[in-house]
């Protein structure tokens, strides 16, 4: 709100007082980001400490908050002994993968056909678009796994990568509201130039709406990779199983939480490295997407 | 192609006639309604399969009785009976889920405007919190779960030491009927990042010339909250309260992982005691009849919310 006040340059020195609410009003600003990033900051950071601490100091009292323990034991132990790691790791990549594939495809069809295209009951479609949105996933859940088990997908993948090439509600609504900033003059000039439909959607919506595909990628591996209760119902067997499951696996053994923390660590890890190479493509694909009022 | 060089049907005046909104007549319009409609089968195809169909076997299942291995047989209201008159558990997470989402949703949201709020500066450096308030967000409820069944160790945790520290009494916090809600909506407040990004949005949208213009009128910061940020951020508020109900009756994973549903039941959430009975004692007619009673308290939740949106939700534009 005072952003324009903080970021506005001094007229140094010729208002002292002027100067001092300044300075006090920096101190507490960034003191109190600095507490709160501190805060939220805290469970992650005393995951990653105790991931590399040496199973007799695991837990030290009174709490050592530094790595005045350090091994890199862990690691090896929690990824290979403890869990089938690379199995686990696998499965997950794959069906995020084709998981984003589905995604990226069928919502930037719906959408497009929705954004550019004008047919009876178009805006009624859309409107039951928004309300699925709405519709608990636990409420399809029960006959959801009656159909995969009558069409013998228990146990499989498919379960978790075939919806996605039918579309998510809130994805093709984010494209949607991407694909009508998209001047339509572009799309007319190629249309005179005699290009098919699927030819637009491909080579001249596709390149424009790289930062659009971009969020919606991102989303979709997130959601995927920490999906906790589809994989927990659609995967029974331990070959199929995602490393959610693996790491809700361990909670049930008695094992040392030391390792517990590094497959932990080694389970988020993934996602941190996409979220920090795609990071400026996440709040962009929020602020098309018309939530902002 | 070549027919369609010189008088495509959807090429040129196009958006002024979707504008004015003047219906098309003729083969023109049967082609863009037909490529129209080709474009959204695959979502089409996936309502039905996917969520209409799975909805509508709900319901008809919420009136068979279903063990898993054989087939559904028809008992009429039978379930709904047993649910309604018999079923202690049912009340029990009823009541359980209502008071989590009682505690949260308020918690939940008010952390996340307040931290938009904190983080809708352009100072520099605010990319470095913005990221950091974040990234808990990103992280698994199953990791966040297992690294706060450490953090609440009686034994081991570091969060009774540090309470401890404060003058706090010793609690163990997930054995105690009294804590333990509380706890999973404290531990759950971590995740505070996607309705604070869509605060954020919001913010960044508001005009900065309303902000002038109450400057201009002697406005102070509070005033400037009151009167402008929460009038102008009302449709990013009922956005947010709609989806994080929705989400909040849904809570699984924590109770899931951190107590099973217990001590005495004090964490049986509804979506629990429903994969209870579909997962554990494979009553897949009795779990569709609390799938089906769910659906019904959502959709009136959301329905009563945004009915009374219109006395509270401001929709002007500048």
């Amino acid at each position: 709100m005072s952003a324009s006040s903080v970021a506005r340059p001094a007229s140094a020195g010729t208002r002292p007082a002027f100067g001092r609410r300044k300075i006090i009003d920096r101190v507490l600003t960034y003191g109190s980001l600095a507490l709160v990033s501190a805060i939220m900051m805290m469970p992650l950071y005393l995951m990653i400490l105790i991931s590399f601490r040496p199973a007799d100091r695991a837990f030290t009292y009174p709490p050592d908050l530094w790595f005045t323990y350090f091994t890199l034991d862990n690691y090896p132990d929690a990824l290979f002994r403890l869990l089938p790691f690379s199995l686990y790791l696998r499965n997950t990549v794959i069906i995020a993968s084709l998981v984003i594939v589905g995604e990226l495809v069928a919502c930037s069809l719906v959408a497009y056909g929705f954004a550019r295209f004008r047919f009876p009951g178009r805006d009624a479609l859309f409107v039951v678009l928004l309300a699925t949105l709405m519709v608990p996933f636990v409420v399809r859940l029960v006959p959801l796994f009656i159909l995969f088990q009558k069409l013998g997908w228990i146990n499989t993948f498919l379960p978790l990568v075939v919806p996605s090439f039918f579309g998510t509600p809130f994805f093709i609504f984010l494209m949607r509201q991407f694909f009508m900033t998209i001047p339509s003059e572009l799309v007319d000039a190629a249309r005179i130039d005699g290009a098919g439909e699927l030819r637009i959607w491909a080579q001249i919506m596709m390149p424009l709406s790289k930062p659009v595909l971009a969020a919606v990628a991102i989303f979709a591996f997130q959601n995927t990779w920490n999906d906790f209760l589809g994989p927990l119902v659609f995967l029974q067997k331990a070959e199929v199983r995602t490393i959610i499951l693996g790491l809700y696996g361990l909670m049930g053994m008695f094992v040392e939480w030391h390792l517990v923390m590094a497959a932990v660590v080694a389970a988020v890890t993934p996602l941190i490295i996409v979220f920090f190479i795609f990071q400026r493509f996440f709040v962009k694909g929020i602020t098309v997407s018309g939530l902002k009022g | 192609m070549a027919d369609v060089r010189t008088d495509h049907p959807l090429a040129g005046g196009r958006q002024a006639a979707l504008a004015r909104g003047e219906p098309r007549r003729g083969w023109l319009a049967r082609r863009e309604a037909l490529y129209g409609y080709a474009f959204i089968s695959p979502w089409l195809f996936g309502l039905l399969a996917f969520t209409a169909g799975p909805l509508l076997a709900a319901f008809y299942f919420s009136f068979t009785e279903y063990p898993i291995l054989s087939e559904p047989t028809w008992i009429g209201l039978e379930n709904y009976e047993r649910i309604f008159t018999e079923d202690e558990q049912f009340i029990t997470s009823l009541i359980n889920t209502a008071v989590y989402v009682g505690i949260r949703v308020p918690l939940h949201l008010g952390l996340a405007f307040g931290l938009a709020l904190m983080l809708n500066r352009t100072i520099r450096g605010i990319g470095f919190f913005r990221t950091a308030i974040y990234l808990p967000s990103m992280i698994p409820i199953v990791a966040m779960a297992v690294i706060w069944r450490i953090l609440l160790d009686p034994r081991v945790g570091y969060v009774n030491y540090f309470g401890g520290l404060l003058g706090l009494p010793e609690v163990n916090w997930l054995t105690s009927e009294a804590w333990v809600k509380p706890v999973i909506v404290f531990v759950s407040l971590w995740q505070v990042g996607i309705p604070m990004i869509i605060f954020l949005a919001g913010l960044g949208g508001i005009p900065e010339q309303l902000y002038e213009a109450a400057e201009i009128d002697g406005a102070n910061p509070l005033q400037k909250l009151v009167s402008v940020t929460i009038p102008m951020m009302t449709p990013v508020i009922l956005y947010n309260v709609v989806i994080d109900i929705i989400n909040s009756f849904q809570v699984f994973a924590y109770a899931f992982i951190l107590t099973r549903g217990g001590p005495n039941d004090a964490t049986l959430f509804y979506v629990l005691y429903i994969y209870r009975q579909a997962f554990q004692y494979f009553q897949m007619g009795y779990a569709s009849a609390l799938s089906a009673i769910l659906f019904v308290i959502v959709l009136i939740l959301t329905l009563i919310l945004l009915r009374s949106s219109n006395r509270w939700v401001h929709y002007e534009r500048i």
